[in-house]
């Protein structure tokens, strides 16, 4: 153990209770970070899954028809140059297949699925709801999404293998008093066709649960009059991060419309960093009172300290050596905390994590849902670090600038 | 205990020039040394007696590098050092200097050994067996070797004094410098504590100054100066 060390170490523990005070402060800053950063970060991406779950990480949709406009280059020269000015869009996928193998082909897609969307009248034997089908290829769309994890009642293969199946959403089939196995009419553009619940899925997010229902691709298209091509190409991620680089490329590159998921729920997603950010400053106010307390806590030790100061100094320790001691005082503080505050975090999120908490409407959970990020830990350990440090700076460089002569004559101020 | 042969004693370990010291600002300035010009010889000792407020202690900390002089030069076995740094000046201070205050000033948190292996350990020329072995053996000699392990609290005042002189010899300085070091003691521990600063001090060839109003240690010093009014007389 260095000498600074091990006199920074006696000079905190013969001030047990300020550095008791010190540490506690410390230890509940880390510790609250960490926890306010799980709940908060697991919610968003609970939803953040649940929503890729669904709707999955690129939507691909309308075609971009290009606009030209020619323009008379100035002086003499008899060339010109073309020059894009707003877009303009075709509904709808047309070449579905041939643009789904091209986008296959990026690096970062998982999965492809083209989707034929249309809105419908649901009359069951007691009721009518307006409501809009999915004409989907389950093979694919399970690839893009979470639709086989979302069965709630029934089997999927019973959709598989029956081309009069549905896939309807749990609010709705409660609404409508349909159970697996029950039949229904679907109307859109004033035909009709009766099809059975093949399952029942709940995503948790209401809207969804509430008015989606899934068909056969080949049976949405018939009853939507559609023959060919698809509403939508919805796509699935390796790194859903990377979507809105991905989604610009595919745009770039397709010539189609292409929205990536951070887009289409960037209100929800914005009223997530507006939480996090606000937990973040009001943990953060922990952390400062941890770090005014360490500077309290040093402040009073060198002011009882500067007659040791001064021994120090007549030894030969440098001023350099008197700011070690007093920033290992903090160091010893900082690690301690850190450490208790960092099991005192996981003890309290795991705790966080047991609390039940029934929602249900852009997600759904029966208990408070946390995360697990070592980032979580990282982050609150830098907070404290940088803080508290900062705070040890001003008594330590106090310490250092205390001249010996004047401690031992008595006139140190 | 012979703690290092003496065949140095008579060198010259210390001479200041000139000194000139003002403490205080504006109109509570004073001039403190007024051109003290003093030097030191290995194993030999010195006292500086005077009334309070002469300017003993403030000669006492410019020899000791723990102060700067306004004008004058100090050095130290031969080199300059009153134009140095701090930087220099605490190195110069940890390796040639030994001091002891008049209240004892051992850092209570530590136990007698740790307070007299202090300056080895920042020196750092020792392993740990040898620092300890002559901390040990110092303890020994000031009569406390079989106290090393308590702390600074659970020593009496003139105990606390005997470490202080033990930790002021503990890297061998040419030059061992003592504000009142009996000043605070009874007569018994004051005649015990400044027997032993001499005769360590003597067998280890330290030149010594100290500071004192006690005129029964002044006359048993080699040399005794008298200073008034920031000059000696």
């Amino acid at each position: 153990m260095s000498p600074n060390l091990r006199i920074a170490f006696r000079f905190l523990t013969a001030k047990k209770r300020a550095m008791f005070m010190s540490l506690s402060c410390t230890v509940l800053g880390v510790g609250l970070f960490i926890v306010t950063q799980a709940t908060t970060s697991g919610f968003e991406r609970f939803f953040t899954k649940t929503i890729l779950g669904i709707n999955g990480a690129v939507r691909i949709e309308d075609k971009i028809q290009d606009t030209m406009r020619s323009m008379a280059a100035a002086g003499a020269s008899d060339s010109y140059f073309a020059q894009r000015e707003g877009v303009k869009y075709i509904e709808g996928v047309e070449e579905a297949l041939l643009i789904a193998e091209a986008v296959r082909e990026f690096a970062n897609v998982r999965g492809v699925s083209a989707v034929v969307r249309g809105n419908v009248q649901i009359t069951s034997a007691l009721k009518t709801e307006d409501a809009q089908i999915f004409g989907i290829k389950i093979e694919d769309h399970v690839r893009v999404s979470d639709l086989a994890e979302q069965i709630t009642r029934g089997k999927l293969d019973d959709f598989r293998d029956s081309p009069s199946g549905a896939l309807l959403g749990r609010v709705l089939a409660d609404r409508l008093q349909l159970v697996v196995g029950d039949s229904f009419v679907l109307t859109s553009r004033g035909q009709s066709r009766r099809v059975h619940v093949a399952a029942i899925y709940e995503t948790g997010y209401r809207e969804v649960d509430k008015s989606n229902i899934y068909l056969q691709i080949g049976e949405a298209r018939s009853l939507l009059r559609r023959p060919a091509g698809a509403t939508f190409l919805q796509v699935s991620l390796f790194d859903p991060s990377r979507a809105p680089q991905d989604a610009a490329k595919m745009e770039q590159v397709l010539g189609h419309g292409a929205k990536p998921w951070q887009e289409r729920e960037k209100t929800w997603l914005a009223v997530f960093r507006a939480l996090r950010v606000s937990t973040m400053i009001t943990v953060s106010v922990f952390t400062l009172i941890a770090s005014l307390a360490m500077f309290n806590t040093l402040a009073m030790i060198v002011l009882e300290k500067t007659k040791d100061i001064a021994i120090l100094r007549s030894m030969g320790y440098e001023r350099r050596d008197i700011t070690q001691i007093f920033l290992w005082q903090a160091g010893i503080v900082l690690a301690i905390g850190a450490m208790a505050g960092a099991l005192l975090g996981a003890g309290v999120t795991w705790l966080v994590g047991q609390v039940p908490l029934p929602i249900n409407g852009i997600f759904k959970t029966d208990r408070f849902i946390v995360t697990w990020d070592p980032n979580h830990y990282l982050a609150a350990i830098a907070t404290a670090v940088v803080m508290v440090m900062v705070a040890s700076l001003i008594p330590a460089r106090r310490a250092a600038r205390l001249e010996p002569g004047d401690i031992v004559r008595g006139t140190a101020q | 205990m012979s703690l290092a042969p003496s065949s140095i004693a008579g060198e010259l370990a210390l001479r200041c020039t000139g000194l000139h010291r003002h403490l205080g600002q504006g109109e509570g300035r004073v001039h403190v040394l007024k051109g003290v010009s003093f030097e030191a010889r290995r194993g030999q000792v010195y006292a500086i007696v005077g009334p309070s407020g002469c300017g003993k202690s403030t000669l006492l900390y410019l020899l000791g590098l723990l102060d700067q002089p306004d004008q004058g030069q100090i050095e130290i076995n031969g080199k300059l050092m009153s134009n140095h740094d701090d930087f220099a000046r605490t190195a110069a201070r940890g390796e040639h200097i030994g001091f002891v205050f008049q209240f004892h000033f051992l850092m209570l948190e530590f136990t007698a050994l740790e307070n007299v292996m202090m300056p080895m350990r920042k020196l750092g020329r020792l392993s740990l067996a040898a620092m300890t072995a002559r901390a040990h053996g110092l303890l020994e000699a000031v009569g406390l070797g079989s106290k090393t392990h308590r702390l600074g609290t659970q020593l009496s005042g003139g105990e606390q004094q005997r470490v202080a002189v033990a930790r002021a010899l503990a890297n061998q300085p040419a030059i061992l410098l003592a504000d009142e070091p009996t000043g605070n003691l009874d007569a018994k521990n004051s005649g015990v504590v400044f027997d032993l600063l001499t005769r360590l001090a003597k067998e280890q060839g330290q030149a010594i100054v100290l500071v004192t109003h006690n005129a029964e240690i002044a006359q048993r010093c080699d040399f005794t100066r008298p200073m008034r009014d920031g000059l000696f007389i």
